[in-house]
């Protein structure tokens, strides 16, 4: 079909291919945390992903409108495949189906589908899940535990009684320990504790350190691709960087060192894959950098003095939240004028 | 004077598509049986036609004439007879009909009178500065000359100076920045001292301080033709304050607000013209009629029209105003799978729908459309926010916010988002990963806000009349009240002067009532 009006010429582009782009991105991650951890985090990845795939055909079909278009774009993978690398990769079934359920169909579909969703819809799911099955989401597989395939699968798919034995205290676990211990720690850092308890790697935490690095990675390659800006991940790196050093340096018997946030929990996945999330993050360049040092900030805090594991989650639907207003106030010049900062609502004259 | 053109905001590289058709000289197209005039050229106001059916008229001949000053007149392309005047089709985005003349051409192309400007040695030499630019400008409303850019705006409306900015920079616009066209390339590589000699012209009229020509650094020879033809002007007189700027080919580097910045710094707010920036721009090609006109005489009846896209032959053509485009564009041989003809440039121009339309002042260029060239429409799909055509915005918009509003139909929340300061050079459309006609919705919502705007306007001056309706009969009943109490006082003291003078002397009492008495 020829376009009704002008320009004739269109880029070769598409949100399937940006979409793909980002599973590309993934794939590092996925490989050096599955080698870590075992097939059991591919088997969520397949899960989620039909999960996904299946509710959005179900939307589609109950809705009677084509579906195809909308199976075909990828976003649902995208939402299925951080769905699987943010839950416990040992979760049952049901969990991480309940997680997909609540990204696609409450969070996504139910807002008006691809682009209308005011909050991300994997991080929604996250949040859902974690308030509603606490412990089954703090259950994580200790680095070492080698378990086989068969095992796996038993308690994904399983009802077998879940083994406490299974899980150990990530280091994210640890640093928070110790800052409820109210005393800190009476001898030495943090960094020394968690050595004493072989979950310190080379520079972070021990394994998380190269998950987060292949993250790192993948993230480099979405800015080279043009895909996301610089203007959130440096933001949001920064941020956390200046927050951490400063409450480390304060008192490194109780707080752990910048490098050790920046490579242990989510703050790689969060700060290149989910905090860029176009549709409910800041578009405009001001707001983004907003965006970024907020999300950055609030992640910190959060998982150093709240009650979750980590702060991820909640500091993006947090600064979610906030999107609408940031952009609306971060208005760029249009081209020969001053910058103008528009409050909604107000009438520009 | 800037050494290096600065990088303006936003702009994509294009694939330029520009070798098919400039690598061959401009050919002189055949003279067609029938041309078709259409007798709205340019902006502004229309000329009116002052020759009849059955009139002969000469090349050259004056035959619509500009009765407004926003209007310039329209000329006999060739020599013959009026035919017909009254609406034909024209290209026009609407594919609406027009008035028009329909000349029929006797086949001699005799030109009639010249009358240039610069008519004698003494004028075109040292006495230039002698021509009051009024005079100038009627001379030029007269030959017809217009923008030959696109936006076809009579020329001798912009040598006009503006009351309080001087005049600093001139700007000769031949970045040609649109993929596949090459008129202005060939133009100014053939005919380079007449496009230095009518800058000239322009710049000794408006007494400005420098003149920058602009050429895209993809037209390398055009450069080179234009400063060697500067140079052989420098040779017969000294000039220093002109100077030739190849610009990066990054598009819209021709569109007047980012070539301004790029070549001065200057930067055009919103609503304001270049010349309160103390800058004035033409297109090469309109130069380039300045001066066939003030030198020669020669009104403006030809263009140089660019044939290109999937054709046999693709090239440059010089062809007379009036000419079917259908007629044209088969002279460069479409391939069979042609589907459609697109007029203009491929960013920013509009599809034929009727072949007879005519080429007109601000026609520059026809690409036959075939899928290989331009890939088919795929189907839209949902704005993810992905900034991308925020971040090739010229004009530094949020396409995605002018896209949400216009498609609510918001025009007025669109408007509040700088909608107006759109110039429609397609880039967000270009990029959108979701395939979204941007532009296509930012037209249709511009003409919902102009229509707003105008019923606003009208609906003001209603109330405004209505007021000063209101006003006045108000004044009128309080001046006829006034009068009526003056009369009446009057009155009064006539009744008590006559009440004096009829105890006084009772013969004059009756004097009023034979006033009409002999
Ligand atoms: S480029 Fe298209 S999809 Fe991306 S923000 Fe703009 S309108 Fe939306
Ligand atoms: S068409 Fe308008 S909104 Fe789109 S890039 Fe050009 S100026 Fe910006």
């Amino acid at each position: 079909m020829i376009p009704l009006s002008s320009p004739y010429l269109r880029r070769s582009n598409s949100t399937r291919r940006i979409m793909r782009l980002v599973l590309l991105s993934l794939l590092p991650g996925i490989a050096v945390y599955a080698a870590l951890i075992g097939p059991a985090l591919l088997i969520q990845i397949l899960l989620a992903s039909l999960a996904a795939l299946g509710f959005e055909f179900a939307v589609f079909f109950l809705r009677k409108r084509p579906a195809r278009a909308a199976l075909t774009d990828h976003s649902a993978l995208v939402s299925a495949w951080l769905i699987a690398l943010t839950f416990p990769p040992l979760s049952p079934w049901w969990l991480t189906i309940t997680g997909v359920f609540f990204a696609i169909v409450i969070t996504k579909q139910l807002y008006g589908g691809l682009g209308q969703n005011p909050f991300n819809p994997a991080m929604v799911a996250f949040a859902v899940c974690i308030i509603a099955f606490p412990a089954l989401m703090s259950q994580w597989p200790a680095m070492s535990l080698s378990l086989s395939l068969p095992e796996q699968l038993e308690l994904i798919f399983g009802f077998a009684p879940r083994l406490d034995a299974l899980t150990s205290a990530t280091p994210l676990d640890v640093i928070k320990t110790v800052l409820q211990k109210t005393a800190g720690i009476t001898h030495g850092t943090v960094q020394e504790l968690l050595m004493s308890q072989n979950l310190y790697g080379t520079f972070a935490g021990r394994g998380w350190e190269w998950v987060a690095t292949a993250y790192l990675v993948g993230g480099v390659f979405l800015l080279i691709m043009g895909v996301i800006t610089w203007h959130v991940p440096l933001a949001f790196i920064a941020s956390m960087t200046l927050i951490a050093l400063v409450f480390w340096i304060i008192d490194p018997s109780r707080f752990s060192a910048p490098l050790f946030h920046l490579f242990s929990g989510g703050s790689m996945l969060g700060a290149f894959f989910i905090a860029t999330d176009p549709v409910s993050g800041c578009a405009t360049p001001r707001g983004k950098i907003i965006f970024g040092i907020g999300a950055g900030l609030l992640a910190y805090l959060i998982r150093v003095f709240g009650v979750f594991p980590d702060g991820i989650a909640f500091s993006i639907l947090l600064m979610n939240l906030c999107a609408p207003l940031l952009d609306s106030m971060s208005q760029p010049a249009v081209f020969g004028s001053r910058p103008q900062v528009r409050v909604p609502g107000e009438k520009t004259p | 004077m800037l050494k290096r053109p600065l990088a303006f905001r936003g702009g994509i590289r294009l694939a330029h598509h520009k070798y098919e058709s400039a690598h061959s000289p401009i050919a002189s197209a055949p003279l067609p049986e029938r041309l078709i005039l259409p007798l709205r050229q340019s902006a502004g106001r229309a000329p009116e036609p002052i020759v009849r059916e059955g009139d002969r008229v000469k090349k050259g001949d004056r035959i619509a004439a500009a009765e407004e000053w926003i209007s310039a007149s329209l000329h006999a392309p060739t020599s013959g007879t009026v035919r017909a005047i009254g609406p034909f089709p024209v290209a026009h985005p609407s594919g609406l009909s027009a008035p028009a003349i329909v000349i029929e051409a006797d086949g001699a192309d005799e030109w009639g009178e010249k009358t240039p400007l610069l008519d004698s040695p003494a004028r075109s030499a040292a006495n230039r500065a002698a021509l009051s630019p009024e005079e100038t400008q009627r001379f030029l409303q007269n030959m017809g000359v217009v923008g030959l850019g696109g936006a076809v705006f009579p020329s001798h409306v912009k040598l006009s100076r503006a009351p309080n900015t001087p005049l600093q920079t001139l700007i000769i616009n031949g970045a040609e920045c649109e993929p596949f066209i090459t008129c202005d390339d060939r133009l100014m590589r053939e005919r380079a001292d007449d496009v230095i000699s009518g800058t000239l012209f322009l710049r000794d009229l408006l007494e400005v301080k420098e003149t920058l020509i602009a050429v895209e650094n993809n037209k390398p020879e055009a450069a080179d033709a234009l400063r060697a033809a500067l140079a052989r002007a420098d040779a017969a007189r000294e000039i220093r304050d002109v100077a030739v700027m190849e610009l990066p080919a990054i598009y819209p580097a021709g569109s007047i607000k980012q070539l301004i910045f790029a070549l001065t710094g200057k930067r055009a707010p919103a609503h304001v013209l270049p010349t309160a920036l103390g800058v004035q721009c033409f297109n090469a090609a309109t130069v380039y009629c300045v001066w066939r006109a003030v030198a020669h005489g020669e009104p403006v009846t030809h263009r140089v029209v660019t044939l290109t896209g999937n054709v046999e032959h693709p090239g440059n053509m010089e062809v007379p105003l009036g000419m079917p485009m259908g007629q044209l564009l088969a002279l460069a041989r479409p391939r069979p799978e042609t589907d459609a003809c697109i007029v203009g440039g491929p960013m920013m121009g509009f599809l034929l729908t009727d072949e007879r339309a005519p080429v007109v002042k601000g026609s520059n260029c026809l690409i036959a459309r075939s899928d290989a060239f331009f890939p088919p429409l795929e189907p839209e799909t949902s704005c993810i926010r992905c900034t991308s055509c925020a971040q090739v915005c010229p004009q530094g918009l949020q396409p995605y916010e002018l896209y949400w509003w216009s498609r609510a139909k918001n025009s007025e929340k669109a408007a509040r988002y700088q909608l107006m300061e759109c110039i429609e050079c397609g880039c967000c459309a270009y990029v959108c990963p979701a395939h979204i006609p941007l532009v296509q919705y930012f037209r249709f919502a511009k003409g919902e806000v102009r229509a707003a705007e105008k019923a606003q306007d009208m609906a003001a001056r209603a109330k405004e009349r209505f007021e000063f309706r209101q006003l006045r009969a108000e004044r009128e009943k309080a001046e006829r009240a006034e009068k009526l109490a003056r009369a009446a006082a009057l009155q009064a003291e006539k009744l008590a002067l006559a009440a004096v003078t009829d105890t006084d002397s009772p013969a004059n009492a009756q004097t009023p009532t034979t006033e009409n008495a002999p």
